[in-house]
């Protein structure tokens, strides 16, 4: 894949503010790819859990703010428990959502969504937590 | 004189899930126990805020934490029993959340004035440990009428039961409290890979194959380890493994389909309940009768 060094993390205020909100350290991630290895939602991912932190180290947050991952990751926790160095990659995935939903993005609209009548409320209550502002 | 325990039911177990709570209400009364609906109960959240700098996701369930302990001294029991897992999960991380970061728990406590501050001392438990590990396994194998033998089952856990690691009811790669509860029933548990991954959870609402594909997995594999059906305690993964199936359908014709059941639905139909009025078929997209009509 192809990929640029952008500029040093460390002075993006982007990358700052995923990890201030997630409160991961993302450089301690050494790309080992259990996450991705374990992750069920990876074959409809584009960019693979352990290449989001790639991406993050090398001040690239663009690539990342227009991927689908962030939105495709179900926080089922699997690659948290089962990250060597501890990174809790479900609350940074949940970061980079942040980062646009709190401009008051809507990935869902609640009112576009199909057979309402029928969904469990556990599964719009959660997803509108996750997709809305 | 049965005991009386709160119980937490959660929004879905007031309506789709309707089988889920009169089946786990009514097999706690037969081992003894009330299960009082706290009072006041709210909304739990269903997924649990991750982003660290925000304290809006755990209010509520501080909330129901605080009518728990309200209540909890009024019947002289501070256990809180929950069955749906997203409940479960949400309540039992507030609690871990707030007596691990004292300063959250007075940011909440100043909010609310009009509560009382919360204590800390509310026991959240899943159903399957209250079974365990109170009512013990034991005694729950001394109520069996009907035992299930010849029903091979398939043990669902899905996520929210064992991760992240602080909540987690059992080991969480290799649980098997599910198991050990099934073959008390007298059932006969088949080898389940696939038993602690995800269904696809709330992609269920705006990304339905990725969910259909999901289930496919999920139902094919228990199918090839030779199971009749999945036994689950989530609400969610229930309705996308069973609602789901359409579109697995769909996709892939060479797909059969499997009913889904909660556990305690299996509970209460080797307990000898077997009304509808306990087990609620009409609330499954595929019906289990067929595959459970030997015993009810």
């Amino acid at each position: 894949m192809k990929y640029t060094i952008k500029k040093d993390p460390h002075e993006d205020e982007r990358v700052q503010k995923i990890i201030e909100i997630s409160g991961q350290n993302i450089f301690s991630c050494y790309q080992c790819g259990r996450c991705s290895s374990g992750c069920p939602m990876a074959e409809f991912m584009d960019v693979l859990p352990n290449q989001v932190f790639m991406f993050l180290q090398e001040g690239d947050v663009d690539t990342l703010l227009n991927a689908k991952t962030p939105w495709i990751c179900a926080a089922c926790f699997t690659c948290t428990v089962r990250c060597p160095v501890g990174l809790d990659l479900a609350a940074v995935m949940e970061a980079i959502r942040e980062l646009q939903l709190r401009k008051n993005y809507d990935y869902v609209d609640p009112y576009k969504v199909e057979d309402r009548e029928e969904l469990p409320p556990i599964a719009m209550v959660s997803n509108f937590r996750k997709f809305t502002p | 004189m049965r005991k009386k325990v709160m119980f937490y039911p959660g929004c879905t177990l007031k309506g789709v899930a309707k089988n889920l709570e009169d089946s786990t209400v009514e097999s706690a009364r037969v081992l003894g126990y009330d299960f009082i609906e706290l009072p006041g109960w709210t909304c739990c959240g269903a997924v649990y805020g991750l982003a660290q700098d925000s304290v809006k996701f755990t209010i509520a369930n501080v909330r129901n934490l605080i009518k728990a302990q309200n209540y909890g001294k009024e019947i002289g029991d501070n256990r809180l029993i929950a069955v749906c897992s997203m409940c479960y999960n949400n309540l039992r991380r507030a609690h871990i959340d707030v007596m691990k970061n004292k300063d959250k728990l007075k940011t909440l406590d100043l909010f609310m004035d009009e509560e009382a501050n919360y204590e800390g001392n509310i026991n959240v438990l899943h159903y399957l440990q209250f079974l365990k590990n109170d009512v013990g396994f034991e005694n729950i194998k001394t109520m069996v009428k009907k035992p299930l033998k010849g029903l091979k089952v398939a043990p669902y856990y899905g996520c929210l039961l064992l991760r992240p690691e602080e909540i987690s009811i059992d080991d969480r790669e290799d649980p098997h409290i599910l198991e050990d509860l099934l073959r008390l029933l007298g059932a006969e548990v088949v080898d389940y890979p696939l038993k602690n991954e995800c269904c696809g959870s709330y992609h269920t609402v705006d990304k339905k194959e990725i969910v259909g594909e999901r289930t496919y997995k999920l139902v094919s594999v228990a199918r090839e380890m030779g199971a009749d059906v999945i036994a689950t305690s989530c609400p969610l993964c229930f309705f996308n493994l069973d609602k789901r199936q359409e579109i697995a359908k769909k996709k892939h014709s060479e797909f059969e389909h499997m009913p889904i059941v909660y556990f305690t639905q299996l509970m209460a139909i080797a307990f000898g309940l077997t009304s509808q009025d306990v087990l609620h078929f009409d609330k499954h997209y595929i019906s289990p009768e067929e595959v459970l009509k030997k015993w009810l």
